[in-house]
């Protein structure tokens, strides 16, 4: 826990304030052993930089990739990923977990 | 979402006041409700009973995300003594926030207290100082001086502080009982206070002491009862 909920989202709002593309990941629901709990955040600029995370480090860059789409064109996303997602079986969590993660810009 | 919303939430998290932030999934509305206006808001009850819980969540039939933020937990130590030389990085690496008084100037010193907020006054003068005790803090008093562990102690039970638990053995605590019931505390505040403090593990050294109790400090956090 070397990164808190605070510094994330005390940097989002200093990265937003410098100018910079920002946008806020957050895990809005988990089913089965999901590696961080629900109300986590992921912080991202329009550079790819980011602070804190939604899962141990297995989809943070898939959410990433997603979160350059919702700085650009604004329209937050709900992203799935798990065991049971087709497409998110390469990038899954390997704890065998599912997790949604809300992406919106911060404008 | 905006910016002004951050910064709002951002404010009420640096002054340690609980806020929920109400997200609509479709990025149709958010608002941020402070603690003290949760009673005006059209989910007050939802609101109110995930703020006693601490937990973020859906709700309005999963269209509606519920983010709680609750002021992060901090520990007050009384006493720069040995234990607290090593409690107080670990409690810091575990996301604590940290402050030691000792109004004993010796004890007291930046040398032996590097990286952490240190006040070198009585505990009655130290508390004024610092952000209100509250709910969200842990007391631990480490001085076996019942002229400066009593009054803060008194202090931590009457602001319901999550924690707080005093050194010393139970024939120390037996009369530090006595003096607290003078002072006018119930049973049932007394009753709160963590004596001997830490966790029974068999601890020896002023490290394995701090280690005992962290990890007490971290159950009483974690485990709690809503």
């Amino acid at each position: 826990m070397l990164t808190t909920d605070t510094d994330i989202l005390t940097a989002a709002q200093g990265w937003r304030e410098a100018g910079r593309g920002v946008a806020l990941a957050t895990v809005i629901e988990t089913w089965g052993s999901a590696p961080r709990p629900v109300g986590s955040h992921l912080a991202i600029d329009q550079e790819g930089n980011f602070l804190g995370s939604v899962s141990g480090g297995c989809v943070e860059g898939a959410v990433i990739t997603e979160a350059m789409e919702v700085i650009e064109d604004g329209r937050p996303r709900v992203l799935e990923f798990g065991v049971a997602d087709e497409t998110a079986w390469r990038v899954g969590l390997s704890c065998g977990g599912r997790i949604r993660v809300l992406v919106e810009r911060v404008a | 979402m905006r910016l002004d919303l951050l910064q709002a939430l951002n404010a009420e998290r640096a002054a340690r006041r609980a806020a929920i932030l109400v997200t609509a999934l479709d990025g149709s509305a958010q608002r941020l409700v402070r603690e003290a206006g949760i009673g005006a808001d059209p989910l007050a009850g939802e609101l109110a009973a995930r703020l006693r819980a601490g937990k973020s969540g859906l709700a309005e039939g999963g269209n509606v995300f519920l983010t709680v933020h609750v002021p992060p937990p901090r520990l007050v130590v009384i006493g720069a003594v040995h234990i607290s030389q090593a409690l107080a990085p670990m409690a810091a690496l575990t996301d604590l926030d940290v402050t030691i008084i000792d109004p004993r100037t010796a004890f007291a010193t930046p040398e032996r207290f590097p990286d952490v907020p240190l006040l070198a006054q009585w505990p009655e003068e130290a508390l004024a100082a610092l952000p209100p005790l509250d709910r969200y803090t842990a007391v631990a008093a480490l001085t076996h001086d019942p002229k400066i562990d009593d009054p803060a102690l008194v202090a931590a039970l009457r602001a319901e502080c999550f924690y707080v638990g005093a050194l010393g053995s139970r024939k120390t605590h037996a009369k530090r009982v006595e003096r607290l019931a003078q002072a006018g505390l119930d049973e049932a505040a007394i009753g709160r206070l963590r004596a001997p403090i830490g966790l029974d593990i068999g601890a020896v050294s002023p490290t394995e002491i701090a280690v005992s109790v962290l990890a007490e400090i971290i159950a009483a956090l974690r485990k709690a009862a809503p």
